[in-house]
Protein backbone atom coordinates (compact mmCIF):
# COMPACT_ATOMS: atom_id res chain seq x y z
CA UNK A 1 0.00 0.00 0.00
CA UNK A 2 1.48 3.65 -1.08
CA UNK A 3 0.42 6.32 1.23
CA UNK A 4 0.62 9.90 -0.04
CA UNK A 5 0.01 13.42 1.85
CA UNK A 6 -0.84 16.21 -0.26
CA UNK A 7 0.17 19.80 1.54
CA UNK A 8 -1.79 22.96 0.06
CA UNK A 9 -3.71 26.33 1.05
CA UNK A 10 -7.16 26.47 1.21
CA UNK A 11 -8.61 26.98 -2.23
CA UNK A 12 -5.41 25.81 -4.23
CA UNK A 13 -7.01 22.02 -4.67
CA UNK A 14 -4.98 20.01 -2.35
CA UNK A 15 -8.22 17.93 -1.37
CA UNK A 16 -9.08 17.96 -5.35
CA UNK A 17 -5.63 16.24 -6.40
CA UNK A 18 -6.03 13.64 -3.61
CA UNK A 19 -9.67 12.43 -4.79
CA UNK A 20 -8.44 12.61 -8.18
CA UNK A 21 -5.73 10.47 -8.22
CA UNK A 22 -7.72 7.97 -6.13
CA UNK A 23 -10.77 7.96 -8.10
CA UNK A 24 -8.31 7.51 -11.54
CA UNK A 25 -6.07 4.46 -9.14
CA UNK A 26 -9.82 2.67 -8.26
CA UNK A 27 -11.18 3.28 -12.26
CA UNK A 28 -7.82 1.90 -13.03
CA UNK A 29 -9.10 -1.33 -10.98
CA UNK A 30 -7.16 -0.83 -8.05
CA UNK A 31 -8.07 -0.04 -4.44
CA UNK A 32 -7.94 3.73 -3.15
CA UNK A 33 -9.35 5.77 -0.62
CA UNK A 34 -9.06 9.87 -0.75
CA UNK A 35 -9.77 11.76 2.46
CA UNK A 36 -9.35 15.66 3.68
CA UNK A 37 -7.92 16.55 6.85
CA UNK A 38 -11.18 16.39 8.43
CA UNK A 39 -11.94 20.19 10.01
CA UNK A 40 -13.28 24.00 9.34
CA UNK A 41 -10.99 24.74 6.21
CA UNK A 42 -10.06 28.19 5.37
CA UNK A 43 -9.13 29.55 2.05
CA UNK A 44 -5.56 30.72 2.21
CA UNK A 45 -4.79 28.15 5.13
CA UNK A 46 -2.46 25.28 5.34
CA UNK A 47 -4.84 22.15 4.44
CA UNK A 48 -3.76 18.50 4.03
CA UNK A 49 -5.26 15.71 2.00
CA UNK A 50 -4.56 12.01 1.55
CA UNK A 51 -4.48 9.28 -0.94
CA UNK A 52 -4.01 5.38 -0.19
CA UNK A 53 -3.39 2.89 -3.61
CA UNK A 54 -3.26 -0.65 -3.12
CA UNK A 55 -3.29 -4.21 -4.52
CA UNK A 56 -5.44 -5.63 -1.70
CA UNK A 57 -8.60 -4.23 -0.38
CA UNK A 58 -7.53 -1.26 1.85
CA UNK A 59 -8.69 -2.52 5.49
CA UNK A 60 -7.61 0.71 7.58
CA UNK A 61 -9.54 4.18 8.57
CA UNK A 62 -6.25 5.65 10.47
CA UNK A 63 -5.33 9.03 10.03
CA UNK A 64 -2.04 8.45 7.63
CA UNK A 65 1.23 8.95 9.65
CA UNK A 66 3.82 7.64 7.73
CA UNK A 67 3.57 8.81 4.33
CA UNK A 68 5.27 7.29 1.35
CA UNK A 69 5.37 10.02 -0.81
CA UNK A 70 4.97 13.80 0.02
CA UNK A 71 3.10 16.29 -2.78
CA UNK A 72 3.50 19.88 -1.76
CA UNK A 73 1.57 22.35 -3.85
CA UNK A 74 2.70 25.78 -2.48
CA UNK A 75 6.61 26.00 -1.20
CA UNK A 76 5.18 28.67 1.44
CA UNK A 77 4.43 26.02 3.38
CA UNK A 78 7.63 24.57 3.85
CA UNK A 79 8.27 28.04 6.07
CA UNK A 80 5.16 26.92 8.27
CA UNK A 81 4.86 23.13 8.06
CA UNK A 82 7.42 20.37 8.36
CA UNK A 83 6.44 18.81 5.67
CA UNK A 84 9.35 15.92 6.18
CA UNK A 85 6.91 14.84 9.33
CA UNK A 86 6.60 10.98 9.53
CA UNK A 87 7.67 10.20 5.86
CA UNK A 88 9.46 6.79 4.98
CA UNK A 89 13.06 6.80 4.75
CA UNK A 90 12.85 6.17 1.29
CA UNK A 91 10.30 8.43 1.15
CA UNK A 92 10.01 10.96 -2.24
CA UNK A 93 9.01 14.99 -1.37
CA UNK A 94 7.54 16.56 -4.67
CA UNK A 95 7.66 20.37 -4.58
CA UNK A 96 5.84 23.14 -6.91
CA UNK A 97 8.57 26.08 -6.60
CA UNK A 98 10.96 27.65 -8.73
CA UNK A 99 13.54 27.19 -6.18
CA UNK A 100 16.98 25.48 -6.05
CA UNK A 101 17.82 21.93 -5.51
CA UNK A 102 20.53 23.51 -2.49
CA UNK A 103 17.62 26.38 -1.65
CA UNK A 104 14.87 23.62 -0.92
CA UNK A 105 17.27 21.00 1.05
CA UNK A 106 18.29 24.01 3.05
CA UNK A 107 14.55 25.16 3.79
CA UNK A 108 13.53 21.58 4.70
CA UNK A 109 16.85 19.47 6.18
CA UNK A 110 15.76 16.85 3.59
CA UNK A 111 18.19 14.72 2.43
CA UNK A 112 16.42 11.90 0.15
CA UNK A 113 14.46 11.58 -3.00
CA UNK A 114 13.40 14.96 -4.49
CA UNK A 115 11.12 16.32 -6.76
CA UNK A 116 10.95 19.88 -8.17
CA UNK A 117 8.73 21.74 -10.63
CA UNK A 118 7.66 25.31 -11.43
CA UNK A 119 4.06 24.51 -10.86
CA UNK A 120 2.84 27.94 -10.68
CA UNK A 121 4.53 29.33 -13.99
CA UNK A 122 2.98 25.76 -15.73
CA UNK A 123 -0.51 26.22 -14.02
CA UNK A 124 -0.59 30.28 -15.14
CA UNK A 125 0.72 29.44 -18.77
CA UNK A 126 -1.98 26.66 -19.45
CA UNK A 127 -4.77 27.35 -17.11
CA UNK A 128 -3.95 31.26 -16.37
CA UNK A 129 -4.64 30.71 -12.72
CA UNK A 130 -2.02 29.82 -10.17
CA UNK A 131 -4.28 26.73 -8.83
CA UNK A 132 -1.48 23.70 -9.37
CA UNK A 133 -3.94 20.36 -8.36
CA UNK A 134 -3.91 19.35 -11.68
CA UNK A 135 -0.64 20.35 -12.69
CA UNK A 136 1.27 18.91 -9.56
CA UNK A 137 -0.39 15.41 -10.69
CA UNK A 138 2.32 15.03 -13.46
CA UNK A 139 4.18 15.84 -11.16
CA UNK A 140 3.66 13.29 -8.87
CA UNK A 141 3.41 10.66 -11.63
CA UNK A 142 6.82 11.59 -13.37
CA UNK A 143 8.50 11.02 -9.50
CA UNK A 144 6.35 8.33 -8.33
CA UNK A 145 4.42 5.80 -11.01
CA UNK A 146 1.52 5.09 -8.50
CA UNK A 147 -0.81 4.18 -11.86
CA UNK A 148 0.21 5.06 -15.32
CA UNK A 149 0.31 8.84 -16.33
CA UNK A 150 -2.98 8.30 -18.93
CA UNK A 151 -5.45 6.71 -16.36
CA UNK A 152 -6.18 10.20 -15.11
CA UNK A 153 -7.52 11.11 -18.22
CA UNK A 154 -11.18 9.97 -17.86
CA UNK A 155 -12.15 11.20 -14.22
CA UNK A 156 -10.10 14.50 -14.86
CA UNK A 157 -12.40 15.55 -18.02
CA UNK A 158 -15.25 14.47 -15.98
CA UNK A 159 -14.55 16.47 -13.13
CA UNK A 160 -12.89 19.26 -15.30
CA UNK A 161 -15.67 19.17 -18.27
CA UNK A 162 -14.97 22.56 -21.05
CA UNK A 163 -11.62 23.48 -19.22
CA UNK A 164 -10.28 19.70 -18.86
CA UNK A 165 -8.10 19.92 -21.97
CA UNK A 166 -6.49 22.62 -20.60
CA UNK A 167 -5.38 21.15 -17.42
CA UNK A 168 -4.35 17.88 -19.01
CA UNK A 169 -1.62 20.14 -20.68
CA UNK A 170 -0.64 21.28 -17.35
CA UNK A 171 -0.31 17.89 -16.17
CA UNK A 172 1.36 16.42 -19.36
CA UNK A 173 3.40 19.90 -19.13
CA UNK A 174 4.68 19.48 -15.33
CA UNK A 175 5.32 15.52 -15.99
CA UNK A 176 7.80 16.47 -18.43
CA UNK A 177 9.45 19.49 -16.44
CA UNK A 178 9.38 17.51 -13.32
CA UNK A 179 13.53 17.27 -12.56
CA UNK A 180 13.96 14.15 -9.80
CA UNK A 181 16.70 14.82 -7.57
CA UNK A 182 18.31 11.82 -5.78
CA UNK B 1 -24.88 -3.29 -14.54
CA UNK B 2 -23.59 -2.65 -11.23
CA UNK B 3 -20.49 -0.54 -11.91
CA UNK B 4 -17.25 -0.42 -9.46
CA UNK B 5 -16.56 3.43 -9.06
CA UNK B 6 -14.35 5.91 -7.18
CA UNK B 7 -17.33 7.86 -5.22
CA UNK B 8 -17.59 9.76 -1.87
CA UNK B 9 -19.08 8.18 0.11
CA UNK B 10 -22.18 10.86 0.99
CA UNK B 11 -22.73 11.05 -2.72
CA UNK B 12 -23.23 7.30 -3.02
CA UNK B 13 -25.25 7.56 -0.16
CA UNK B 14 -27.26 10.40 -2.06
CA UNK B 15 -27.36 8.19 -5.52
CA UNK B 16 -28.94 5.29 -3.36
CA UNK B 17 -31.56 7.67 -2.30
CA UNK B 18 -32.01 8.60 -5.88
CA UNK B 19 -32.13 4.95 -6.95
CA UNK B 20 -34.88 4.44 -3.90
CA UNK B 21 -36.99 6.83 -6.04
CA UNK B 22 -38.29 8.87 -2.60
CA UNK B 23 -40.80 11.47 -3.06
CA UNK B 24 -40.05 13.78 -0.38
CA UNK B 25 -36.55 15.24 1.55
CA UNK B 26 -36.76 17.59 4.28
CA UNK B 27 -33.60 18.77 5.69
CA UNK B 28 -31.61 20.96 6.80
CA UNK B 29 -27.73 20.98 6.46
CA UNK B 30 -24.81 20.16 9.29
CA UNK B 31 -21.70 19.41 9.13
CA UNK B 32 -20.47 16.13 8.24
CA UNK B 33 -23.86 15.24 6.90
CA UNK B 34 -23.62 18.28 4.51
CA UNK B 35 -22.73 16.29 0.64
CA UNK B 36 -25.62 14.01 1.22
CA UNK B 37 -28.16 16.87 1.30
CA UNK B 38 -26.58 18.92 -0.84
CA UNK B 39 -26.03 16.69 -3.90
CA UNK B 40 -29.82 15.53 -3.38
CA UNK B 41 -30.54 18.97 -3.88
CA UNK B 42 -28.88 19.07 -6.98
CA UNK B 43 -30.38 15.81 -8.06
CA UNK B 44 -33.77 17.77 -7.73
CA UNK B 45 -32.78 20.68 -9.18
CA UNK B 46 -31.45 18.87 -12.04
CA UNK B 47 -34.60 16.57 -12.55
CA UNK B 48 -32.84 13.84 -12.30
CA UNK B 49 -34.93 12.89 -9.27
CA UNK B 50 -38.88 13.54 -9.23
CA UNK B 51 -38.92 14.33 -5.73
CA UNK B 52 -39.86 17.26 -3.26
CA UNK B 53 -37.23 18.99 -1.20
CA UNK B 54 -37.79 21.27 1.64
CA UNK B 55 -35.09 23.33 2.38
CA UNK B 56 -36.26 23.63 5.83
CA UNK B 57 -35.36 26.07 8.41
CA UNK B 58 -34.38 23.87 11.19
CA UNK B 59 -33.37 20.14 12.08
CA UNK B 60 -37.33 20.14 13.99
CA UNK B 61 -38.81 21.56 11.05
CA UNK B 62 -36.99 19.04 8.83
CA UNK B 63 -38.89 15.79 10.77
CA UNK B 64 -41.42 17.63 11.11
CA UNK B 65 -42.25 17.74 7.77
CA UNK B 66 -41.25 13.78 7.23
CA UNK B 67 -44.26 13.31 9.20
CA UNK B 68 -46.84 14.80 7.15
CA UNK B 69 -44.76 13.39 3.99
CA UNK B 70 -44.98 9.94 5.35
CA UNK B 71 -48.43 9.97 7.02
CA UNK B 72 -49.80 11.12 3.43
CA UNK B 73 -47.79 8.23 2.05
CA UNK B 74 -45.04 9.45 0.05
CA UNK B 75 -41.55 7.46 0.60
CA UNK B 76 -39.62 9.91 2.91
CA UNK B 77 -36.09 10.64 3.40
CA UNK B 78 -33.78 13.01 5.39
CA UNK B 79 -30.07 13.19 7.19
CA UNK B 80 -28.78 14.60 10.23
CA UNK B 81 -25.95 14.88 13.11
CA UNK B 82 -25.03 15.37 16.18
CA UNK B 83 -26.74 19.06 17.19
CA UNK B 84 -28.99 18.92 14.33
CA UNK B 85 -30.31 15.72 15.42
CA UNK B 86 -30.92 16.87 19.14
CA UNK B 87 -32.75 19.89 17.74
CA UNK B 88 -34.70 17.19 16.11
CA UNK B 89 -35.52 14.12 18.95
CA UNK B 90 -38.87 16.26 20.15
CA UNK B 91 -40.15 14.81 16.86
CA UNK B 92 -38.07 11.71 16.02
CA UNK B 93 -39.98 9.97 19.16
CA UNK B 94 -43.15 11.31 17.52
CA UNK B 95 -42.38 9.61 13.88
CA UNK B 96 -41.86 6.00 15.54
CA UNK B 97 -44.99 6.32 17.78
CA UNK B 98 -46.79 7.14 14.67
CA UNK B 99 -45.13 4.01 12.75
CA UNK B 100 -43.97 5.93 10.32
CA UNK B 101 -41.64 4.60 7.53
CA UNK B 102 -38.90 7.53 7.59
CA UNK B 103 -35.54 6.64 6.21
CA UNK B 104 -32.43 8.86 8.07
CA UNK B 105 -28.90 9.02 7.59
CA UNK B 106 -27.34 10.22 10.70
CA UNK B 107 -23.52 10.69 9.76
CA UNK B 108 -22.27 10.02 13.01
CA UNK B 109 -20.68 13.40 15.19
CA UNK B 110 -20.11 13.98 18.74
CA UNK B 111 -22.06 16.67 20.82
CA UNK B 112 -21.23 19.97 22.15
CA UNK B 113 -19.32 20.60 24.23
CA UNK B 114 -16.43 21.33 23.89
CA UNK B 115 -17.79 22.11 20.32
CA UNK B 116 -16.52 19.10 17.85
CA UNK B 117 -17.56 18.43 14.34
CA UNK B 118 -15.79 14.90 14.48
CA UNK B 119 -16.95 11.28 14.88
CA UNK B 120 -18.11 9.61 17.74
CA UNK B 121 -21.29 8.15 18.76
CA UNK B 122 -23.03 10.15 20.98
CA UNK B 123 -25.31 11.03 18.38
CA UNK B 124 -25.92 7.32 18.01
CA UNK B 125 -26.33 6.93 21.58
CA UNK B 126 -28.83 9.58 22.23
CA UNK B 127 -30.96 7.74 19.99
CA UNK B 128 -30.91 4.61 21.91
CA UNK B 129 -34.47 4.64 22.90
CA UNK B 130 -36.59 6.57 20.89
CA UNK B 131 -37.90 3.11 19.64
CA UNK B 132 -36.68 3.43 15.76
CA UNK B 133 -34.73 0.59 13.97
CA UNK B 134 -30.94 1.53 14.08
CA UNK B 135 -28.17 0.16 11.36
CA UNK B 136 -24.97 1.29 11.88
CA UNK B 137 -22.48 0.84 8.05
CA UNK B 138 -19.08 -0.18 8.39
CA UNK B 139 -18.09 1.20 5.14
CA UNK B 140 -19.17 2.70 1.58
CA UNK B 141 -20.45 -0.11 0.40
CA UNK B 142 -22.44 -1.01 3.66
CA UNK B 143 -24.14 2.36 3.86
CA UNK B 144 -24.83 2.74 0.00
CA UNK B 145 -26.44 -1.03 0.84
CA UNK B 146 -28.26 -0.31 3.70
CA UNK B 147 -29.75 3.02 2.22
CA UNK B 148 -31.72 0.67 -0.32
CA UNK B 149 -32.20 -1.77 2.64
CA UNK B 150 -34.00 0.45 4.90
CA UNK B 151 -36.50 1.84 2.67
CA UNK B 152 -38.09 -1.78 2.31
CA UNK B 153 -37.65 -2.74 6.16
CA UNK B 154 -39.25 0.52 6.99
CA UNK B 155 -42.22 0.31 4.66
CA UNK B 156 -42.92 -3.15 5.22
CA UNK B 157 -46.31 -3.96 6.45
CA UNK B 158 -45.06 -6.05 9.47
CA UNK B 159 -42.66 -3.12 10.68
CA UNK B 160 -43.79 0.82 9.77
CA UNK B 161 -41.27 2.13 11.75
CA UNK B 162 -38.58 4.30 10.71
CA UNK B 163 -35.43 3.56 10.48
CA UNK B 164 -31.86 5.39 10.90
CA UNK B 165 -29.01 4.02 9.12
CA UNK B 166 -25.56 5.39 11.16
CA UNK B 167 -22.14 5.90 9.20
CA UNK B 168 -19.30 7.91 11.02
CA UNK B 169 -18.69 11.51 9.85
CA UNK B 170 -15.67 12.07 7.76
CA UNK B 171 -14.06 9.02 8.44
CA UNK B 172 -16.65 7.43 6.11
CA UNK B 173 -18.69 10.34 4.95
CA UNK B 174 -15.96 12.42 3.16
CA UNK B 175 -13.66 9.59 1.92
CA UNK B 176 -13.53 8.20 -1.32
CA UNK B 177 -13.51 4.75 -1.67
CA UNK B 178 -14.45 1.72 -4.40
CA UNK B 179 -18.27 1.16 -4.02
CA UNK B 180 -20.15 -0.68 -6.22
CA UNK B 181 -23.81 1.20 -7.95
CA UNK B 182 -26.31 -0.76 -8.58
CA UNK B 183 -28.60 0.34 -11.65
CA UNK B 184 -32.09 1.63 -11.28
CA UNK B 185 -33.50 -2.28 -13.15
CA UNK B 186 -31.41 -4.17 -10.10
CA UNK B 187 -32.58 -1.74 -7.17
CA UNK B 188 -36.19 -1.82 -8.70
CA UNK B 189 -36.30 -5.89 -8.55
CA UNK B 190 -35.59 -5.28 -4.37
CA UNK B 191 -37.23 -2.36 -3.56
CA UNK B 192 -41.42 -1.51 -4.98
CA UNK B 193 -43.17 1.68 -4.91
CA UNK B 194 -44.24 2.23 -1.67
CA UNK B 195 -47.65 1.60 -0.58
CA UNK B 196 -48.73 2.93 2.77
CA UNK B 197 -51.26 0.69 4.91
CA UNK B 198 -53.16 3.97 5.93
CA UNK B 199 -52.27 7.60 4.35
CA UNK B 200 -54.07 10.50 5.53
CA UNK B 201 -56.84 11.51 3.02
CA UNK B 202 -58.84 14.78 2.98
CA UNK B 203 -61.79 12.12 1.51
CA UNK B 204 -61.78 9.91 4.64
CA UNK B 205 -60.33 11.96 7.58
CA UNK B 206 -58.77 10.31 10.06
CA UNK B 207 -56.80 11.96 13.38
CA UNK B 208 -53.11 10.95 14.36
CA UNK B 209 -51.24 11.64 17.10
CA UNK B 210 -54.24 12.08 19.34
CA UNK B 211 -53.57 12.58 23.42
CA UNK B 212 -52.68 8.98 24.78
CA UNK B 213 -54.57 9.25 28.34
CA UNK B 214 -53.18 6.72 31.02
CA UNK B 215 -55.65 4.22 29.90
CA UNK B 216 -54.15 3.60 26.43
CA UNK B 217 -50.55 4.83 26.80
CA UNK B 218 -49.45 1.99 27.79
CA UNK B 219 -51.28 -0.08 25.64
CA UNK B 220 -49.68 1.85 22.61
CA UNK B 221 -46.21 1.58 23.87
CA UNK B 222 -46.30 -2.31 24.41
CA UNK B 223 -47.47 -1.90 20.52
CA UNK B 224 -44.83 0.15 19.42
CA UNK B 225 -42.12 -2.60 21.23
CA UNK B 226 -43.47 -5.19 20.18
CA UNK B 227 -43.30 -4.22 16.43
CA UNK B 228 -39.55 -3.28 17.01
CA UNK B 229 -38.64 -6.17 17.82
CA UNK B 230 -41.15 -8.16 15.39
CA UNK B 231 -38.86 -5.85 12.51
CA UNK B 232 -35.96 -8.23 12.92
CA UNK B 233 -36.99 -11.11 11.58
CA UNK B 234 -38.43 -8.70 8.25
CA UNK B 235 -34.94 -7.13 8.75
CA UNK B 236 -33.26 -10.66 8.64
CA UNK B 237 -35.53 -11.87 5.41
CA UNK B 238 -35.02 -8.53 3.35
CA UNK B 239 -30.84 -8.91 3.75
CA UNK B 240 -31.01 -12.33 2.75
CA UNK B 241 -33.07 -11.21 -0.19
CA UNK B 242 -30.70 -8.48 -1.07
CA UNK B 243 -28.14 -11.32 -0.58
CA UNK B 244 -29.61 -13.59 -3.02
CA UNK B 245 -29.52 -10.90 -5.52
CA UNK B 246 -26.36 -9.31 -5.56
CA UNK B 247 -23.98 -11.46 -3.17
CA UNK B 248 -23.92 -9.18 -0.25
CA UNK B 249 -24.89 -10.46 2.51
CA UNK B 250 -25.40 -8.85 6.06
CA UNK B 251 -25.88 -10.40 9.76
CA UNK B 252 -26.49 -8.48 12.46
CA UNK B 253 -23.66 -9.54 14.20
CA UNK B 254 -20.64 -9.56 12.27
CA UNK B 255 -17.58 -11.88 12.74
CA UNK B 256 -13.76 -11.79 12.02
CA UNK B 257 -11.30 -14.34 12.91
CA UNK B 258 -13.99 -14.64 16.06
CA UNK B 259 -14.26 -18.38 15.87
CA UNK B 260 -11.06 -19.58 17.72
CA UNK B 261 -10.63 -16.24 19.52
CA UNK B 262 -9.65 -16.36 22.86
CA UNK B 263 -9.84 -12.17 23.05
CA UNK B 264 -13.19 -10.23 20.86
CA UNK B 265 -13.17 -7.08 20.48
CA UNK B 266 -16.87 -6.10 20.14
CA UNK B 267 -16.84 -2.54 17.80
CA UNK B 268 -19.33 -0.58 16.03
CA UNK B 269 -18.81 1.28 13.01
CA UNK B 270 -15.57 2.23 10.53
CA UNK B 271 -13.30 1.63 13.22
CA UNK B 272 -14.04 -2.44 12.51
CA UNK B 273 -11.76 -2.15 9.83
CA UNK B 274 -8.92 -0.93 10.80
CA UNK B 275 -9.29 -3.24 13.58
CA UNK B 276 -9.68 -6.01 11.54
CA UNK B 277 -5.78 -5.13 10.17
CA UNK B 278 -5.17 -4.89 13.91
CA UNK B 279 -5.95 -8.16 14.32
CA UNK B 280 -4.18 -9.76 11.38
CA UNK B 281 -0.83 -8.22 12.51
CA UNK B 282 -1.77 -9.73 16.07
CA UNK B 283 -2.34 -12.88 15.17
CA UNK B 284 1.14 -13.22 13.21
CA UNK B 285 2.42 -12.79 16.40
CA UNK B 286 0.43 -15.73 17.70
CA UNK B 287 -2.46 -14.06 19.49
CA UNK B 288 -5.84 -15.69 18.99
CA UNK B 289 -7.89 -12.65 18.63
CA UNK B 290 -11.34 -11.49 16.96
CA UNK B 291 -13.89 -9.09 16.28
CA UNK B 292 -18.04 -9.46 16.56
CA UNK B 293 -19.41 -6.29 15.03
CA UNK B 294 -22.48 -4.59 15.31
CA UNK B 295 -24.52 -3.70 12.66
CA UNK B 296 -28.02 -4.13 13.86
CA UNK B 297 -28.21 -1.76 17.60
CA UNK B 298 -31.65 -1.47 17.64
CA UNK B 299 -33.52 -4.13 17.99
CA UNK B 300 -30.47 -5.38 19.93
CA UNK B 301 -29.34 -8.85 18.52
CA UNK B 302 -29.00 -10.78 21.67
CA UNK B 303 -28.97 -14.05 20.46
CA UNK B 304 -26.55 -13.67 17.72
CA UNK B 305 -24.15 -11.66 19.80
CA UNK B 306 -24.36 -14.50 22.27
CA UNK B 307 -23.70 -16.98 19.48
CA UNK B 308 -20.69 -15.19 18.44
CA UNK B 309 -18.64 -14.42 22.12
CA UNK B 310 -19.73 -16.39 24.92
CA UNK B 311 -16.62 -19.14 23.94
CA UNK B 312 -13.84 -16.53 24.13
CA UNK B 313 -12.13 -15.67 27.01
CA UNK B 314 -12.71 -12.08 26.99
CA UNK B 315 -14.37 -9.23 25.48
CA UNK B 316 -12.83 -5.81 24.35
CA UNK B 317 -16.02 -3.51 24.34
CA UNK B 318 -15.22 -0.44 22.55
CA UNK B 319 -17.50 2.93 22.95
CA UNK B 320 -17.46 5.63 21.18
CA UNK B 321 -19.88 7.60 23.77
CA UNK B 322 -20.01 7.81 27.51
CA UNK B 323 -23.16 7.09 29.74
CA UNK B 324 -22.49 9.88 31.89
CA UNK B 325 -22.53 9.07 35.46
CA UNK B 326 -23.59 5.89 34.46
CA UNK B 327 -21.82 2.42 33.73
CA UNK B 328 -19.15 3.74 31.44
CA UNK B 329 -20.33 2.81 27.60
CA UNK B 330 -23.89 2.14 26.22
CA UNK B 331 -22.10 -0.56 24.09
CA UNK B 332 -20.22 -2.69 27.40
CA UNK B 333 -23.46 -1.79 29.41
CA UNK B 334 -25.30 -3.86 26.67
CA UNK B 335 -22.54 -6.30 26.37
CA UNK B 336 -22.99 -7.06 29.60
CA UNK B 337 -26.85 -7.50 30.11
CA UNK B 338 -26.61 -9.63 27.32
CA UNK B 339 -24.59 -12.04 29.11
CA UNK B 340 -25.69 -12.03 32.51
CA UNK B 341 -28.01 -15.41 31.65
CA UNK B 342 -24.92 -17.31 30.65
CA UNK B 343 -23.80 -20.28 32.49
CA UNK B 344 -19.96 -19.40 31.89
CA UNK B 345 -19.37 -15.88 30.32
CA UNK B 346 -15.97 -13.91 28.97
CA UNK B 347 -14.63 -11.49 30.64
CA UNK B 348 -15.24 -8.33 29.88
CA UNK B 349 -13.01 -5.40 29.58
CA UNK B 350 -14.55 -2.00 28.73
CA UNK B 351 -12.57 1.07 26.70
CA UNK B 352 -14.17 4.60 25.99
CA UNK B 353 -12.37 5.16 23.00
CA UNK B 354 -12.27 7.75 19.86
CA UNK B 355 -14.22 10.58 21.44
CA UNK B 356 -14.71 13.74 19.20
CA UNK B 357 -12.96 12.12 16.07
CA UNK B 358 -9.77 10.90 17.87
CA UNK B 359 -8.00 8.65 16.11
CA UNK B 360 -8.05 5.08 16.99
CA UNK B 361 -5.08 3.38 15.53
CA UNK B 362 -3.98 -0.16 15.10
CA UNK B 363 -1.59 0.58 18.32
CA UNK B 364 -4.34 1.37 20.34
CA UNK B 365 -6.10 -1.39 19.57
CA UNK B 366 -3.18 -3.75 20.41
CA UNK B 367 -2.82 -1.89 23.68
CA UNK B 368 -6.46 -2.51 24.50
CA UNK B 369 -5.50 -6.28 24.32
CA UNK B 370 -2.10 -5.82 26.46
CA UNK B 371 -4.60 -4.27 29.30
CA UNK B 372 -7.05 -6.77 29.01
CA UNK B 373 -4.62 -9.64 29.44
CA UNK B 374 -3.12 -7.82 32.26
CA UNK B 375 -6.35 -7.45 33.92
CA UNK B 376 -7.24 -11.38 33.16
CA UNK B 377 -4.62 -12.56 34.68
CA UNK B 378 -5.63 -10.48 37.97
CA UNK B 379 -8.58 -12.03 37.69
CA UNK B 380 -10.69 -9.22 38.37
CA UNK B 381 -13.16 -7.47 36.20
CA UNK B 382 -12.50 -3.90 35.68
CA UNK B 383 -15.09 -1.19 35.29
CA UNK B 384 -14.13 1.31 32.24
CA UNK B 385 -11.32 3.36 31.28
CA UNK B 386 -10.71 6.13 28.74
CA UNK B 387 -7.89 4.90 27.00
CA UNK B 388 -5.12 7.25 25.52
CA UNK B 389 -6.41 10.06 27.63
CA UNK B 390 -3.45 12.61 28.21
CA UNK B 391 -3.76 13.69 32.40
Amino acid sequence: MIEIRFHGRGGQGAVTSAELLAIAAIDYGKYAQAFPSFGPERRGAPVGAFTRISDESIRTREKVYEPDIVLVLDATILEIVDVTDGLKDNGIIIINTNKSESEIRELTGFKGKLALVDGTKIALDCLGLPITNTTMLGALLKAAPVIPLDAINVPLTKRFGKIAEKNLNALNKAYQETHIKE
Amino acid sequence: MARRVGIEVSIAVSEAVKLADVDLIAAYPITPQTHIVEHLSELVADGELDAEFVPVESEHSAMSSCIGSSAAGARTYTATSSQGLALMLEVCYIASSLRLPIVMTIVDRSLSGPLSIWNDHSDLMMERDIGWIQIVALNGQEIFDMTLHSFKIAEDHNVMLPTQVHMDGFTLSHVIEPIEILDKAEVDKFLKPYVSPMSLDPEKPVTIGAVGVPEVYTEGRKAQEEALLNSKDVILRTWKEFGDLFGRYYEPIGTYKADDAEIIFITMGSITETCMSAVDQMRQDGKKVGIAYIRLWRPFPFDELIEAVTKADALVVIDRAISHGGPGGPLASEIKSALYHQAQRPFVNSFIAGLGGRDITINVFKEMVEKTEKTMKKGVEPGYEFIGVKE
